[in-house]
């Protein structure tokens, strides 16, 4: 796999929101308006390059045992200085995401990046992949977030659209519109991609983290059910 | 006491921590498909929301903010859960074995839930007491559970249901969360004038 292709599956083929359904949480939080979605798209990928880095280059040093519990404090750190720099060179953006923010630790799309590419590949590859997971989700936020925003709210950056800012629907902007609109996008996602829509399955066996949350969930689970 | 009581009542209603806050929105879609599995993953998060509030305030008070230490909180925060819930997992097998099974399964899941983490952070945020913190956690976890088992039965009409090619499977489940989450809107503003 070239650079290209490694750089450019993170936005289509492989998108981290749309495609693989990682990160649901801020997508559906953030994107309430374009300028929340592309700052929070941009910490988020700031965190993932350094996390992806840096883990790629410690990948022979990190015993196997205990990659998940380095990798989160690694991951957390990461996040406390951006949300320093943040706070300090965009106090507006910091009040705008809020929770949100330090919540990125716990965004999967970062240690699912980490456990199945960074601790695998290269520096610079992983890295590349790390730019392209990071621009597709920022890519997929700005998309919902353009639709709820101009449809929404009527405005565009915040500046008003002439005629929608009178019939705007502002449902959209508030809890359901966030479930709505993403629904739709994943359906058009479904609708228009080459390949078939392939049943996405929730849960342990659709879910990357399936093998970090300790041990195969689905085993258990599966255990638990025939109990 | 009536602080005590809107907290509640808001955490489980106005501000649900999955409808409205989109937190834990992964065991949301994932585990809310059969009844029992939703009621068991919701369970184990209420209890682990009300340790892990109950380890981490006190942490943050007496702890980080004496010090200046207060920028650690979410490296602090995420390791304490980890170890929390590797603990709590632990103690259970060993000691209730029949809570275990029944909770034990979804405990793992639980460590990067960001709705324990959401929880922890907002507590400290909304400048809380330790008892309005953890009745604020006991409201959020109901809140999840209340969530998650409408939203079972939601899904297990769902299932029967003749939707479109293209939405089938989560885009339909999504809208259906769209429309529950809607339900949860009309909430907004009772519980504050249910004590004027």
């Amino acid at each position: 796999m070239n650079t290209l292709q490694n750089f450019s599956k993170g936005l289509v083929k492989e998108n981290p929101v749309l495609v693989l359904v990682l990160g649901t949480c801020p997508t559906l939080a953030t994107s309430t308006s374009i300028s929340n979605a592309l700052g929070m798209g941009l910490a988020a990928t700031v965190v993932l390059l350094c996390s992806n880095i840096v883990i790629s280059a410690l990948r022979k040093v990190i015993p196997d045992k205990v990659r998940i519990p380095c990798y989160i404090v690694l991951i957390a750190g990461f996040v406390t200085m951006v949300q320093m720099l943040v706070k300090a060179f965009a106090p507006a953006l910091d009040a705008a995401l809020g929770i949100y923010l330090p919540l990125i630790v716990v965004n999967c799309i970062i240690l699912g990046r980490a456990e199945m590419f960074a601790n695998k590949n290269k520096v610079f590859d992983s890295a590349v992949d790390a730019l392209g997971m990071g621009a597709g989700f920022t890519l997929a936020l700005s998309l919902m977030a353009l639709i709820r925003e101009v449809f929404g709210n009527g405005t565009f950056f915040g500046l008003p659209i002439p005629v929608l800012y009178d019939n705007h629907i502002s449902i959209l902007t508030m809890a359901p519109g966030g479930f709505f609109v993403f629904g739709l996008l994943i359906a058009a996602v479904n609708k228009f991609s080459a390949h078939k829509p392939k049943k996405q399955d929730f849960g342990c066996t659709g879910c990357p983290s399936a093998e970090i949350c300790s041990h195969s969930c689905v085993n258990r689970e599966e255990a638990a059910a025939n109990d | 006491m009536t602080k005590l009581i809107i907290i509640l009542l808001s955490a489980v209603f106005i501000n649900n921590y999955v409808l409205s806050r989109f937190l834990g929105i992964c065991p949301f879609l994932g585990v809310s498909k059969k009844l029992d599995s939703a009621t068991g993953m919701s369970l184990a998060v209420i209890f682990v929301m009300l340790m892990a509030t109950a380890a981490t305030y006190p942490i943050q008070i007496y702890l980080l903010d004496p010090n200046g230490l207060g920028y650690l909180q979410t490296i602090v925060f995420i390791l304490v859960i980890a170890a929390l819930v590797q603990l709590v997992e632990i103690v259970l097998k060993r000691f209730v074995p029949s809570l275990h099974k029944s909770l034990g399964v979804y405990l793992p899941l639980i460590t990067t839930n960001c709705a324990v983490l959401g929880v922890t952070i907002l507590n400290i945020d909304e400048g809380y007491t330790f008892l309005e913190a953890m009745v604020n956690s006991l409201g959020s976890g109901l809140g999840f559970f209340l969530a998650m088992v409408m939203f079972s039965g939601v899904r297990s009409v769902l299932e029967k249901a003749d939707v479109p090619k293209s939405f089938k499977g989560l885009p339909i489940t999504l809208v259906a969360a769209a429309i529950v989450s809607l339900s949860f809107l009309g909430f907004g503003g009772v519980i504050e004038n249910l004590f004027a």
